[in-house]
């Protein structure tokens, strides 16, 4: 298999995450590696992944290219275009929606002046819509990157919105 | 009713730290290498005694799984926890793991050696993200302690817990997916025979079982089969955690035994329906995937797996998703049609095809566009759908479209009537 030059490399920390995640998986099998590698990169890229970093997984792991983007698409947490620094993700599935999830997402429309699925002009904050975030006993439920937000109300999302633009 | 010293999850609130000091005051990691002694067979056999269901929504009996893993076999055996929950309605993986995550490790360990596996994969969904961080930790001090790890609890078993994050497909949360997902390929359910008992992780026997059956086994060992099986009914034993959410005034995720009526489980723990009983439309029983079941019957419907099924739903993972009279149960279905049409892996036509037409299909209804007649073609084409795909998805999205046109049919044809009308009138 031929390599593809890359401009994407993984920085120090993360080559030694790299190499103790493939600990996890017997010798044969690195592919095992393709998702996990696939969430260091988006964390070294600030929340996305462009296609040279895709590529780079597929050097790493000596997997062929398709099957490292092929992943990267079917999985909704991988970004494949620019997202916000700050990642706006309202659930709205049945139970969040039940107690309110629309409203909340509309608030932030408002609040962020961008329709969902868009990112701010200066691209510190993006919005999404999410499925499902697991946590419906405390619904509604935002996820902001990595960190859940639960029993949102409308004048939280004030104060949160208030908080990013910081 | 489960009694207060009857508990397994003890810290399931979490009022108490998650810690391995404070896990060990609550009961986790004693006689742990007492019961390794007893060996694997023992093991086996009080989980087949003990009636133990599997938690993860299906229902298959634990033991029964156990005994299908190869006892003559040169390949490795695996074991894999199920903790991709994403099921709409369901929240109790995620407080296990975040308030009793030694519980779950204990388990792992236990059942590892009695499939004879010595690695465990821990495949927890993505979005949890502070909540893997969590049990790692708590696996980081299992090894510290030498409680699994070489020489687990000195019980000259080798026994290693890996964590493996998802990235957001609920698909994953199928077991033939989740280990596609594991081999680092798209979730995409295999078809069965093989089953992962046999051919599963890597090609080799693999055990996949839920987080809460998992975190059941020590208690159920430590305890006794007896014990657990005098809890709940008959084939439906032991005790289980609710997650209750939607229109109560408190919703919360609750330990108790199964076959508790469902209208004290609402009023009891949730703080009742908002608006009061009567107030009550329907119930989702058993996560989004089941059939809801309409206020008649949750009057008297005990939560438990024989009893909904006889009322042509299903416990599920009984996550119990309450909807008063101000919920448009049209929308509310629509946006469980809508999840599953997003979430189909697209693998089967009639799932990937069907999934996304019943959404289209049910948003119009929801505005009260189409024909009476309409409403029998989306019920043949939901049972064109259920059965004839490899995975369970393609009922998944079926069943909410039948449940509410077996039970709020006059509902649909009113929106229709009324949009009608209107159109006539203008």
């Amino acid at each position: 298999m031929s390599k593809i030059k890359t401009k994407f490399k993984f920085n120090n920390t993360n080559l030694l995450k790299a190499k103790k995640i493939l600990e996890k998986y017997p010798k044969n099998f690195s592919s095992s590696a393709v998702l996990p590698l696939l969430h260091l990169a988006q964390e070294q890229l600030d929340g996305w992944l462009d296609k040279s970093s895709v590529e780079y997984i597929s050097n790493y792991l000596n997997v062929p290219l398709i099957k490292v983007y092929e992943v990267a698409t079917f999985y909704h947490m991988f970004n494949l275009k620019k997202v916000g620094k700050k990642c706006i993700n309202v659930c709205t599935t049945t139970p969040c929606w039940l107690v309110g999830s629309d409203s909340i997402l509309k608030r932030f429309e408002k609040k962020l002046n961008i329709k969902t699925d868009c990112i701010t002009k200066d691209g510190s904050i993006s919005l999404h819509e999410i499925e499902c975030l697991g946590a419906c006993i405390n619904g509604p439920v935002i996820k902001i990157n990595n960190d859940y937000h639960e029993n949102i109300k409308l004048d939280d999302v004030d104060k949160i919105v208030k908080n990013l633009k910081k | 009713m489960l009694k207060h010293e009857d508990h397994i999850f003890t810290n399931l609130n979490g009022y108490n730290s998650y810690k391995l000091q404070d896990a060990k005051s609550r009961g986790s990691w004693t006689d742990t290498k007492k019961i390794i002694e007893r060996g694997s067979n023992w093991i086996i056999n009080e989980i087949r005694l003990s009636d133990l269901r599997g938690r993860g929504g299906a229902g298959f009996p634990t033991g029964l799984k156990w005994s299908f893993i190869p006892e003559k076999s040169n390949l490795p055996k695996y074991l894999v926890v199920n903790a991709d929950e994403s099921e709409p309605g369901t929240c109790k993986d995620r407080d296990i793991i975040r308030n009793e995550p030694h519980k779950l490790i204990e388990g792992c360990l236990l059942s590892g050696y009695a499939i004879g596996a010595n690695i465990c994969y821990i495949y927890i969904r993505g979005e949890f993200y502070n909540e893997a961080k969590i049990l790692q930790h708590a696996i980081d001090e299992a090894y510290e302690n030498g409680l699994i790890g070489k020489n687990s609890s000195k019980s000259n078993w080798n026994f290693d817990i890996f964590l493996h994050r998802g990235a957001g497909a609920y698909i994953a949360g199928e077991e033939t997916a989740m280990l596609e997902s594991l081999e680092g390929k798209k979730a995409q359910p295999r078809l069965k025979p093989p089953f992962p008992a046999i051919v599963g992780l890597y090609g080799c026997p693999t055990i996949i079982n839920n987080v809460e059956t998992i975190a059941v086994i020590p208690d159920i060992l430590k305890r006794g089969s007896a014990w657990f099986s005098k809890l709940g009914k008959p084939n439906n034993t032991g005790s289980k955690i609710f997650c209750i959410s939607g229109h109560v005034n408190k919703p919360c995720n609750v330990e108790e035994e199964l076959g508790i009526p469902l209208k004290v489980l609402i009023e009891k723990y949730a703080g009742g329906v908002d608006g009061g009983w009567n107030n009550l439309l329907a119930v989702i029983p058993g996560g989004s995937s089941v059939p809801l079941i309409p206020k008649k019957i949750c009057d008297d419907i005990n939560m438990d797996f024989d009893s909904l099924e006889k009322a042509n739903s299903a416990l599920g993972t009984a996550g119990v998703i309450v909807m008063n009279k101000s919920t448009d149960l049209l929308k509310a279905i629509a946006r469980i049609s809508r999840f599953y049409k997003k979430e189909s892996c697209g693998q089967c036509t009639p799932c990937r095809e069907g999934a996304g037409w019943m959404w289209r299909v049910m948003e119009r209804f929801s505005k009260g566009i189409g024909t009476i007649d309409e409403i029998n073609t989306l019920y043949e084409v939901s049972k064109e759908v259920e059965g004839h795909t490899i995975c369970a998805l393609g009922d998944a999205a079926a069943w909410p479209i039948q449940g509410l046109i077996k039970n709020f049919r006059p509902l649909i044809e009113q929106t229709i009537k009324k949009n009608n009308e209107k159109k006539k009138v203008a």
